[in-house]
């Protein structure tokens, strides 16, 4: 790795459980986080059932890391996001930001960790108030939060246009005037304005031209090393994650069945569905594609709603037995530092590179 | 030869100059292979397969110029009537939403059986009975029961190998396929890809697959054409050109993408700027505010599409000496 990244942490050696594995004093502290969402029955009075977008998933980020969650939709991927930034009041487990409950804090004190944690989405138009110049934008946290008296504020927002490589004179245009990975930097500023220590990415870059993308994944990297950030950062393309994460986490159905860091996930994938998820991602190279390994999965992704019995991926998984049917397997350390939640996962299961 | 395209133009109404949205766009699509179009937002390369189609949302787009010979056929000669009885059944086009092209209100077996029945016709015995060996093929689960469901039963992988049966339905010559897995996930994207390039291959169907992504043509496309604002800038057999790319925006597509096989942590080359707006396009070559190589010729001058090698032509004044400028880049003297 290049000279583009501070070093995460001193001590990657930590060894444990899951959560505790991620060293020290970490940023973000996920422990069986459950989130559900009760369904509609179609009949009045009646209950009906519950999604369970998140189910068990536990997860620490250490300061100055970027945590890449990969997975399809209805994985819960972008719902882990949310209850981050206590958007959402999980149904179980716990949400540790700094040392403080996210899931318990209430008005002020939610306020306080607010504070500490912003989100880029997708989709910066619909994250932008169209009736709302740039500068109003930028400045609208700094009031909110108090960071500044007016006469400091427009100070900031240049500072702040400069710091995502905008002109000053885009401070009075409106969203609609700035293309698409404009459009991006101005979320990315907005984000920064309050100077926080996490920032949830979910699926920043997907909108994005090629081009444009690749901008804009250096500016991340860049403000990571200017600001020591810690990203969560939530996508399905792997090229993307594999660039950016230094650790991945890999979704399915609301659970994570593998988390490793980067390297060790991309060259020895030890689940059945991180294995088929690397082999499916086209490579933007000819030779290699032709010569390399596919397993192509049967079968669609089943809804959350109606999930499987036992291990959620063991109708498409091409390695399952009986015995798979029976229970949700519990992540456990296969190797160093690096968790599975499959029962035959390390045993018959072949690590197989990504290029062969 | 099935199609050849020759300096085709369809420009847009805007508030003030028109939007060439394809601009002098000239290729050939050989019988049963299949050619990635590739390019950005705007580029135009949708907008060529609606073309052929001839689907262009008129007013406010308009065909202006220019030929599209199917079978030695002009099809922008055509009459409706003929266009009518080319479109579903000599070529045939998928996009990008399926849900957005699939009639909500009518269910699958309607849907295919009318196109049986309409360019066929077939009894609607026989034309179910059709439905239902196209379903299997496209690898449906109990294509029988499918028939009678609606659209939005279906996931959109399921979705997208019903418009792929629909597209098959009546072994059309030519099948344009407009980002046809973009909406789709990882896995999901892969069955569906692996799906149409077997069964395109098994009827000898010839494929245009516009795209975005490199991965995607870099595995299924025999040969490529790029296009940028509005023109073809460099056309190759797909292995020459992820090779060897003769133009500088090839060669900027392929180094600022992140991939999944090389050494991580390796920085990123963007392509400078962004793309440029189609109304005011630059003067001399399109890309040259955005390219690292651009000298005084190409800020005058446009290039045309010229051979670089066998099969391979590059719409760039210095796609000879590309390999030197690469050498050099970033040196004031080779900007200059």
């Amino acid at each position: 790795m290049t000279a583009g990244r501070p070093a995460p942490q001193a001590d990657r050696e930590a060894t444990g459980r899951l959560r505790e594995k991620a060293v020290g004093d970490p940023l973000v502290d996920v422990s069986g986080l459950k989130m559900y969402f009760p369904l509609p029955s179609g009949k009045l009075f009646q209950k009906g059932g519950t999604l369970r977008a998140v189910d068990d998933v536990s997860f620490q980020i250490g300061r100055g890391e970027t945590f890449g969650l990969v997975g399809e939709s209805g994985s819960g991927k972008s719902t882990i996001g949310l209850c981050l930034l206590g958007l959402y009041q999980p149904t179980g487990g716990r949400v540790l930001l700094d040392g403080h409950d996210v899931s318990k804090a209430r008005g002020k004190a939610l306020q306080r960790i607010r504070k500490g944690i912003q989100v880029i989405f997708q989709d910066p138009f619909s994250s932008l108030d169209p009736r709302m110049t740039v500068e109003q934008s930028l400045a609208e946290p700094l009031v909110i939060h108090r960071l500044s008296d007016r006469r400091g504020r427009s100070a900031e927002v240049q500072k702040l246009l400069a710091t995502v490589g905008l002109t000053a004179r885009m401070a009075w245009r409106y969203p609609h005037e700035l293309s698409g990975g404009q459009r991006q930097r101005v979320a990315i500023a907005r984000a920064l304005a309050i100077k926080p220590a996490m920032v949830v990415c979910d699926e920043p870059v997907s909108a994005l031209d090629v081009s444009v993308q690749a901008q804009v994944l250096n500016l991340f990297e860049d403000l990571q090393q200017e600001f020591g950030l810690t990203y969560l950062f939530i996508a399905h393309d792997l090229s993307v994650v594999r660039h950016i994460a230094d650790r991945v986490g890999i979704m399915y159905l609301g659970h994570m069945v593998e988390a490793a860091d980067r390297d060790e996930t991309f060259d020895h994938p030890l689940h059945p569905y991180t294995q088929a998820l690397l082999s499916a991602a086209p490579i933007p190279d000819p030779v290699k594609e032709l010569q390399r390994h596919r397993i192509i999965l049967s079968g669609e992704i089943p809804s959350p709603s109606d999930k499987p019995a036992g291990c959620v991926f063991h109708q498409r998984c091409p390695l399952a037995i009986d015995a798979c049917k029976a229970a949700m397997p519990e992540l456990r350390e296969v190797r160093p530092r690096h968790w599975v939640a499959c029962i035959r996962a390390g045993e018959s299961v072949p690590a197989r590179p990504l290029v062969p | 030869m099935l199609l050849e395209v020759n300096d085709l133009r369809t420009y847009f109404e805007g508030e003030g100059n028109d939007v060439k949205a394809v601009d002098g766009v000239s290729f050939v699509i050989e019988r049963g292979e299949t050619v990635g179009l590739v390019g950005e937002s705007g580029s135009g390369k949708s907008v060529s397969g609606l073309s052929i189609m001839r689907l262009v949302p008129c007013p406010p787009g308009r065909i202006v110029g220019g030929e599209v010979r199917f079978e030695g056929v002009d099809l922008l000669q055509a009459t409706p009537d003929q266009m009518r009885r080319i479109r579903g059944k000599e070529i045939a086009m998928i996009f990008q939403e399926p849900m957005t092209s699939l009639n909500p209100v009518l269910t699958i077996g309607r849907q295919i059986t009318e196109i049986l029945r309409r360019h066929l016709g077939l009894s609607h015995h026989d034309a179910k009975e059709q439905a239902i060996g196209l379903l299997k093929q496209v690898q449906m689960g109990n294509p029988e029961q499918r028939l009678s469901q609606y659209p939005h039963h279906l996931s959109g992988g399921m979705r997208q190998r019903v418009m792929f049966a629909m597209a098959l339905a009546c072994k059309p010559k030519l099948i344009l396929a407009d980002e046809p897995t973009t909406a789709l996930d990882v896995t999901i994207q892969a069955q569906v890809l692996e799906m149409m390039s077997e069964l395109s291959a098994r009827f000898g169907v010839a494929m245009i697959l516009v795209t975005h992504n490199l991965g995607v043509v870099a595995r299924y496309a025999n040969r490529v054409h790029v296009m940028y604002a509005g023109k073809v800038v460099e056309k190759a057999a797909t292995q020459e050109l992820f090779e060897n790319p003769r133009h500088p925006y090839t060669l900027g597509l392929l180094r600022s993408v992140p991939r999944p096989d090389v050494e991580p942590g390796r920085r990123l080359e963007p392509i400078s700027g962004s793309p440029p707006d189609l109304s005011e396009l630059p003067s001399g070559c399109s890309y040259h505010p955005r390219c690292p190589f651009a000298t005084d010729l190409c800020r005058t001058e446009e290039p045309a599409l010229m051979s670089v090698g066998a099969g391979h032509e590059s719409a760039c004044w210095h796609a000879g000496e590309l390999d030197l400028l690469r050498a050099g880049a970033g040196r004031p003297e080779a900007r200059r």
